[in-house]
């Protein structure tokens, strides 16, 4: 171990649940507990919902990209019958304050542009209304007059922009928010020794999640309490009373927040804080409640979710065999004119930047660059999505460079498995892994010596076929550092270090099992995987077990499903609520029965003593324990009731060293993943095709294998989108050139291969409990290295060489034309 | 006289029941459906007519509602996602998206059950080529389609056995076509 990570000391596993245990439930295809109200049409999605007196809000945007607001007149659109009211940014300001931000130091954004927009779709006014058709028809008569300003398009040149062209006077004299350089070992020294170095500039283009569903919210001012009740489909809801309480001028514990079912989020809905402040602000100005559900322009242009947006200048140095031994790059991040999590997406990175590789030492320069578009937020990967991307192109060029086996060079290079926990350059551990068997296996599932025979063949006839392959990490169940550890050491922010996760858990008298959730469902299956776990830890069947999702009021510790966390956690929490109540019901039945709690065991949804046929159900000891207090001794242990709740914390985490010289454990569950694309490109059209595909991933100990599986194919669509699809193009001007489904295009059914192949290999973790890892990333995570590399070697006759992301016919037409002149 | 305020009555059979209301010309049929008729597992994804989720059959044929004035409505059948189970008994489309895990977040479901229901419909055998085809205008962002696409084809599969066994058990009185 270098000498930079020897202050990162590893706790001791405080794993509970074995791996490898001869299970019932948990390792089963189980139908999800969640589907059968969606099959139905009833979801009670946000705009399902309604509350008693409710208006409605539209929005009028900004159509410019950089403009001063010189006068709004809502005179006209006010005097429309059926409008309740219309409000500008400094109504707003009335009731709210600017929305909250980890940057530190933090960038304004307000829920309504005040004085100045920062981006096409901005909102400068909302009116309420009776109904959301008259809402838009006064929408439209909101007149606003623009100065317009120079407008920041490219990362680059907005680096350099002065005078009218700053997007934010008042907190910055430059268009750069952050530039910090990070150095993990001995990075200098191992560039020095290096035989060769590769260099590449590489381009990774901007575009976002676009669930099916937007993002909504309804407000109501708490006549009672004097703060508001909220419902909101995002999937943080425990977390952002506070942070948006101080915004809104009210406690958090006067913010009502009601999780709804929701309808995909992959990220972006992680916060929408903006908008619950918004829509809350709304609702205490008109004296009314408000429903906004942003329609998909708005969801387009003003989500705050836009994914990545990133220039690469990196290096990787090699000996001449082609040996790793450091990396290093300096990366500019289009972030957009706000910057809500900071630099978040780049510490995310930081889990796995060195992917499956022993590479002795990392360096990084990060600039976060504001540009007149709307901002950044996570998207399926938050950062990690292109570092994967980054590494594998590293990979493939060192390889082409030196002559070497594109594949070859990953298993040389390649981390064993006896060499676990492995610690990277930048203070993360992998907690396991088997990379070498995940890669046969990927190998075997599509035949990959045959197919880079039979390509080899087809591109001999002029045929323009090629495979590629990616073995890629997948970090899973996060750490907070992330948010906050790249920050600069002077204003670090808040530097929180808590990811709990709760369960309430009760037994009612008939035996059954409730457990209250504090994480929503966002097409996950936490639901179905409660289900499973506490299935497997009561011993009974999994109708016995009811689940439901607490508000903020009536539950408690939650982060909800992001970073591939929730599986991990909940099944944590699910352990430690099993223990206390077990404990308790052997507690009873020990009475019950007249034996010793410590001779019991659960069996068959029964509690018995060990050895011998003696038992009591548990449903018989819950109506003893809910109605009988007096057949229990009167001391306190055996009061009314069978119900408890338990926190789960993260795992296993460390604290970032105080100079940074690692960044500690942070995103330790790593899962690997090894696609293998295969793919025609057709040089007339630019158009890929996906000729055979297979992902084999390996995420632990798996609960559910069906949904792991749908997470991989669904993650796998959107990396295919990522790579030969999906671009937001903004034109010199900063207009949002294709900000609808028409003309941004992600994956029909048509776009996806049709003989696509996954397996799973199970490595679990030593940290877990049951050794589970995060899957729900994975996909994103690893589909773009291998089409990447496939298009180029369909194309190696060609020379073209891709180094910019998405790679969209019309580019790559133009690609292969410029190769060929 | 203000458009906004002008209004006309429909009468529209939804899920085999009557139901009437006076709307605004300019009203979706997709906002009719939900708000109006108190029917909201029809999703409004894009309100531009390329995601689908809005899809449900109207008169035998796959329309997206979103791309549909209520008026247009006046004097059709509709069937939407809540017509699709006998009460409390799935549709065979809605088990075998059960059994198949057919579906993650939800919220295209309900376009794609419908596109499914015509194809089905229309076609009781379909091949996999036919079944992407006939879904190939309902965009899903979960699920990467490929167990939507076991989800049809076991549907189908079930509702021919079904077919069958019904053809060959003996019944009572048989209609003549």
């Amino acid at each position: 171990m270098s000498s930079h990570l020897e202050s990162n000391v590893l706790p001791k596993s405080r794993q509970r649940e074995a791996p490898g245990q001869n299970m019932k439930w948990i390792g089963k295809s189980m139908k999800r507990v969640e589907d059968r109200r969606f099959l139905l049409g009833k979801g009670k999605y946000i705009d399902d919902l309604s509350v008693p007196q409710m208006a409605h809000a539209a929005t009028v945007r900004s159509p410019h990209a950089h403009a001063r607001i010189v006068s709004i007149d809502v005179s006209k659109a006010a005097a429309l019958p059926g409008v309740i009211g219309v409000y500008t940014g400094a109504d707003v300001a009335t009731v709210a304050d600017a929305c909250p931000s980890f940057a530190s130091p933090p960038v304004t954004q307000r829920a309504i542009a005040i004085d100045k927009v920062r981006h096409v779709g901005e909102v400068v006014a909302a009116v309420v209304a009776e109904d959301r058709y008259i809402a838009e028809d006064a929408a439209d008569l909101v007149e606003v007059v623009y100065e317009v300003l120079p407008a920041n398009v490219d990362i680059e040149a907005s680096l350099r922009s002065t005078g009218d062209a700053i997007i934010h006077p008042a907190d910055r004299e430059s268009n750069k928010a952050l530039d910090e350089s990070f150095s993990f070992g001995t990075v200098a020294e191992d560039f020095a020794k290096a035989d060769h170095i590769v260099k590449r500039r590489l381009r990774w283009g901007r575009a976002s999640a676009q669930a099916i569903e937007t993002c909504g919210c309804i407000s109501e001012v708490d006549a009672i309490g004097g703060g508001y009740k909220i419902h909101c489909n995002s999937n943080f809801y425990n977390f952002i009373p506070f942070v948006i309480a101080g915004p809104l001028r009210v406690s958090p514990t006067q913010l009502r927040m009601i999780p709804v079912m929701t309808g995909g989020s992959f990220g972006s809905k992680v916060f929408i804080h903006k908008i619950i402040i918004m829509t809350s602000a709304l609702a205490k100005l008109c004296g009314q409640p408000v429903k906004y559900i942003e329609d998909r322009l708005e969801h387009f242009t003003n989500s705050d979710s836009h994914g990545s947006d990133r220039l690469y200048d990196a290096e990787l140095a090699l000996t001449r065999e082609g040996k790793m031994l450091s990396m290093r790059f300096t990366v500019l991040d289009d972030y957009g004119a706000f910057l809500q999590f900071g630099v978040g997406t780049h510490g995310n990175a930081m889990a796995q930047v060195t992917g499956p590789y022993k590479i002795n030492s990392f360096a990084m320069r990060v600039i976060a660059v504001l540009t007149n578009k709307c901002q950044q937020g996570p998207y399926r990967g938050f950062g990690s999505e292109v570092t994967n991307w980054v590494m594998e192109r590293m990979a493939d060029a060192a390889a082409d460079e030196l002559h070497i086996d594109r594949l070859a060079i990953r298993v040389m290079n390649m981390i064993q498995p006896n060499e676990f926990p492995y610690m990277i350059p930048t203070g993360n551990i992998y907690d396991s892994g088997n990379y070498q068997k995940v890669l046969h296996d990927a190998q075997k599932l599509i035949g990959y010596e045959e197919w880079k025979a039979k390509a080899a063949q087809m591109r001999a006839q002029g045929r323009c076929v090629g495979v590629g392959i990616a073995t890629c990490q997948e970090r899973s169940v996060y750490g907070p550092t992330e948010w906050w550890f790249l920050n600069n050491r002077a204003t670090p922010g808040f530097t929180l270090t808590s990811t709990p996760e709760g369960i309430s858990l009760r037994i009612d008298p008939t035996g059954k099992i409730f457990a209250t959730l504090n994480s929503i469902f966002v097409g996950n299956s936490p639901e179905t995987i409660v289900t499973q776990i506490l299935a497997e830890q009561f011993t009974v069947q999994p109708s016995d077990i009811v689940i439901d999702y607490a508000d903020t009021h009536s539950g408690f510790n939650g982060v909800g499903p992001q970073g591939s966390r929730f599986t991990a956690m909940i099944a944590g929490a699910c352990v430690s609520a099993g223990v206390k109540i077990k404990t308790k019901l052997k507690l009873l039945a020990g009475h019950l029965l007249e034996a010793d709690p410590a001779d019991l065991e659960l069996r068959d949804g029964a509690v018995g003593v060990k050895g011998t046929d003696k038992q009591m159900n548990i449903a018989d000891i819950a109506i003893q324990a809910n109605f009988f207090r007096l057949n229990f001794p009167d001391t306190p242990e055996f009061d009314s009731g069978l119900e408890t709740t338990a926190v789960y914390d993260h795992p296993i985490s460390t604290l970032p060293h105080p100079e940074r010289k690692h960044l500690g454990v942070f995103y330790p569950m790593v899962g690997h993943i090894c696609h293998i694309a295969v793919v025609e490109v057709d040089t007339q059209t630019g158009k890929v095709q996906i000729l055979d595909y297979a992902a084999v991933h390996d995420n632990g100990t798996i609960v559910n294998p069906k949904t792991l599986g749908g997470q991989v194919l669904g993650g796998t669509a959107n990396g295919i989108g990522s790579t030969l699809m999906e671009e937001f193009i903004y034109d010199d001007s900063g207009q949002f050139t294709n900000a609808n489904f028409a003309e941004f295009s992600l994956p029909s059914v048509h776009e996806m291969p049709a003989n696509m192949k996954i397996g799973h290999v199970e490595t679990p973790s030593p940290y877990t409990e049951y050794g589970v890892k995060g899957g729900g990333e994975g996909g994103r995570l690893g589909a773009p290295s291998a089409l990447t590399a496939a298009i180029e070697d369909a194309l190696q006759d060609h020379g073209v060489k891709i180094h910019t992301l998405p790679i969209r016919p019309s580019t790559l037409h133009a690609l292969i034309h410029s190769a060929r002149a | 006289m203000d458009a906004s305020s002008e209004t006309l009555p429909i009468a529209v059979v939804v899920n085999g029941r009557k139901r009437t209301a006076v709307v605004p010309p300019r009203q979706l049929l997709s906002d009719c459906l939900r708000h109006t008729f108190g029917l909201p597992g029809t999703h409004v994804g894009c309100e531009h007519g390329v995601c689908g989720a809005c899809t449900v059959i109207v008169d035998g044929r796959a329309a997206r509602s979103c791309l549909m004035f209520a008026v247009q409505a006046d004097g059709s059948q509709v069937t939407t996602i809540e017509g699709l189970s006998k009460g409390d008994v799935f549709h065979p489309l809605q088990e075998a998206f059960w059994e198949e895990h057919g579906l993650q977040c939800g919220f295209c479901t309900p376009g794609m059950l419908m596109a499914a229901y015509e194809l089905l419909k229309k076609n009781a055998n379909p091949s996999d080529d036919e079944i992407r085809e006939a879904i190939s205008g309902n965009l899903c962002r979960c699920t990467g389609y490929t167990y939507i696409i076991n989800a049809i084809r076991s549907a189908g599969a079930k509702m021919r056995a079904a077919a069958s066994s019904a053809k060959a058990s003996p019944q009572p009185t048989k209609a003549t076509a």
